[in-house]
């Protein structure tokens, strides 16, 4: 356990800052353009830290080439797979949210989610 | 291999197929489809049933034939298949319970994209029940949580607008933590199949290796299921979200949306981590001091509260914290007081909201307490309801979660020293969730004089003018009957499908 290791695996310590900024803008941010990119870089960075456990120093891309069939030529390829799958998900997520914000804005005329809300209780449907 | 064992992987692909089919049909078609596909599903499930508990042991289906480290697979125990029993049950009767509403509040050309959502949300509960992999549980949580959305929205106004979205930026932060945890238990264990990770995990435990990234995995999965489940400081979406969407969305999110999640964790506990480690770790005990907590103010918010749905809304709160501090004991017997409830709370809340909504329509669609008033004498049913809905809710005998109830005291004995705050919590819950309970169905049965009536425009209904309505609530309060009756067998299953898990 010390600071020496976080040098070493800088790339999950890179992965788990852009984690945290994208998960606390999702939280805090009151805008909710905001809160979308917040949600796209925590996204990312889950992918950034996915590919990162797949890769192996020197190999290449899991796509057979000239017949080499060899495990030590190539990267580990679940983890892409997940990661293709991961965005799948976080594009029709995203999808989904913009256009929620569309019909709020339509509404409102606002993103802020706050001023949304006082602006319901004073319609106090 | 006998035909029976496809069901389970049939009913997740009929349910994901019939959606698309739902949304190239007009309502009327679409409504029919869905029951149908919905019943058939409900009559597979139960054969699955049948066969596991005469088999006596759970099976794997490996899907495409790739066997254990590469391939997919679906696991089937007793716990598993009488889940999907239950949960298809609750849904059929969640969705032929707000037939009338959903045709009045929905615009026309939406009628059908309501069945696309209820089947999508009935695949991934199912999925979710049935899946042996990890990643796949992640990709159908977010199908569940993008349904979910979709029920709660297509009745559009402000108010659900709003909720859709801070459920939504909720859901994403829950399972962006949960595929984190999940990213690290792979990081770890090098698979992706529950029983594999398992073995791995034992092992690391034994050599005391990876004690904290381990640890921390464990919390991020149970914090992101957690707040998807709206636990007690996660849950201020939920009143929103069940008050003002139509009738079944409101039913089948309270009773089954957040269950999926529950039993998704509690297959994490005692398929991937294992129950040992997991009892070891201190996680349970954060789980332990918010599910009390969610217990006692989420009762607390309902006394406050004078709309009668959002009061409902908020009962569920202080169930779920219930649910979690089954989990915080750390004991089996914790975990099966938990199951137990998430059953009982799914047969009463779904009762409960389908009930309040006869009793508003008896008192021309006012949700305030002061126009509730006698509404339980012009809609005799829907009275009856609440007030089987109620009573089982604070936990009276008879009625399923008073078993519920006696199964938490009884796990709480058991532990040295979450014993005294396990019960002074159910004493408390109990006495608030009396209150408001009682206080409305007190209300809803004092006699309103002749002239006030005829001022107002309250209607008498009775059993004939809501087909589906009255079905649905006489199911629930038969189903609710048995489970507070004859308890016996039920958990006897929630206990040898929990043993079926190690």
């Amino acid at each position: 356990m010390n600071i020496a290791n976080l040098f070493t695996n800088y790339e999950e310590a890179i992965a788990m800052i852009l984690f945290g900024i994208g998960f606390s803008n999702l939280l805090l941010q009151r805008n909710l353009i905001k809160k979308i990119i917040g949600l796209n870089i925590m996204d990312t960075a889950m992918y950034l830290f996915l590919a990162l456990k797949g890769y192996v120093d020197g190999h290449k891309a899991p796509i057979v080439t000239n017949g080499v069939q060899s495990v030590d030529a190539y990267i580990n390829p679940i983890p892409s797979g997940l990661v293709l799958t991961g965005i799948v998900v976080s594009v029709s997520v995203t999808a989904l949210m913009l256009s929620l914000t569309i019909r709020l804005y339509r509404r409102y005329h606002t993103l802020d989610l706050d001023e949304i809300s006082t602006k319901l209780k004073k319609e106090g449907l | 291999m006998q035909f029976v064992q496809n069901f389970p992987f049939m009913t997740i692909i009929l349910s994901l197929f019939s959606g698309p089919l739902s949304s190239i049909l007009d309502g009327k078609k679409a409504k029919r489809v869905n029951l149908a596909v919905m019943s058939l599903i409900t009559v597979m499930s139960c054969a699955v049933l049948v066969f596991v508990i005469n088999s006596g042991s759970a099976y794997v289906y490996t899907m495409g034939h790739f066997p254990a480290p590469w391939g997919n697979e679906i696991r089937v125990g007793v716990l598993e298949a009488f889940m999907a029993v239950f949960f298809c049950v609750i849904m059929l009767l969640c969705v032929i319970g707000g037939v009338y509403e959903r045709e009045q509040e929905l615009e026309d050309t939406k009628q059908n994209l309501y069945y696309v959502m209820v089947n999508l949300l009935l695949s991934s509960l199912l999925a979710l029940i049935y899946t042996n992999d990890l990643f796949t549980a992640y990709v159908f949580v977010e199908i569940n949580t993008i349904s979910a959305c979709g029920l709660i929205m297509i009745r559009q106004n402000g108010r659900t607008l709003e909720a859709a979205t801070r459920y939504m930026i909720m859901s994403l932060m829950g399972s962006g933590l949960l595929l984190l945890g999940i990213c690290f238990l792979y990081d770890l264990t090098g698979h992706l199949l529950m029983s594999n990770i398992r073995e791995q995990v034992q092992l690391l435990h034994q050599a005391g290796e990876y004690n904290i990234p381990l640890l921390v995995s464990l919390a991020l999965i149970s914090v992101g299921l957690a707040i998807k489940s709206a636990l007690f400081p996660f849950h201020a979406w939920l009143p929103d979200a069940y008050g003002y969407s139509t009738l079944s969305s409101a039913a089948i999110l309270s009773s089954l949306v957040s269950k999926g999640y529950i039993f998704l964790l509690v297959k994490i506990f005692f398929r991937v981590i294992g129950f040992g480690i997991v009892r070891d770790s201190k996680v349970v005990n954060v789980l332990f001091v918010f599910g009390v907590a969610g217990m006692i103010m989420g009762s607390v918010n309902a006394i406050r509260e004078n709309n009668i749905r959002r009061m409902i809304a908020y009962s569920s709160v202080a169930q779920i914290g219930y649910i979690y501090m089954g989990f915080g004991l750390g004991t089996t017997a914790g975990v099966i007081a938990s199951l137990y409830h998430v059953l009982s709370h799914a047969a009463t809340k779904s009762l409960l909201f389908v009930a309040a909504s006869g009793i508003t329509d008896a008192s021309g669609d006012h949700t305030e307490f002061l126009e509730l008033t006698g509404a339980g004498y012009r809609n005799k049913l829907a009275g009856v309801a609440f007030t089987v809905g109620s009573l089982s809710m604070v936990g009276v005998p008879m009625f399923s979660g008073f078993i519920s109830k006696l199964l938490f005291a009884q796990a709480g004995m058991e532990s040295m020293h979450k014993m005294l705050p396990t019960l002074i919590a159910l004493a408390i819950s109990t006495i608030l969730n009396a209150v408001y309970f009682m206080k409305t169905v007190i209300r809803i049965y004092t006699p309103v004089p002749a002239k006030v009536l005829q001022k107002k425009e309250y209607r008498c209904i009775s059993m004939k003018e809501q087909p589906c309505k009255s079905t649905a609530l006489v199911f629930f309060i038969i189903l609710n009957m048995l489970l507070g009756l004859s308890s016996e067998p039920v958990i006897g299953l929630l206990r040898s499908g929990l043993a079926m898990f190690a």
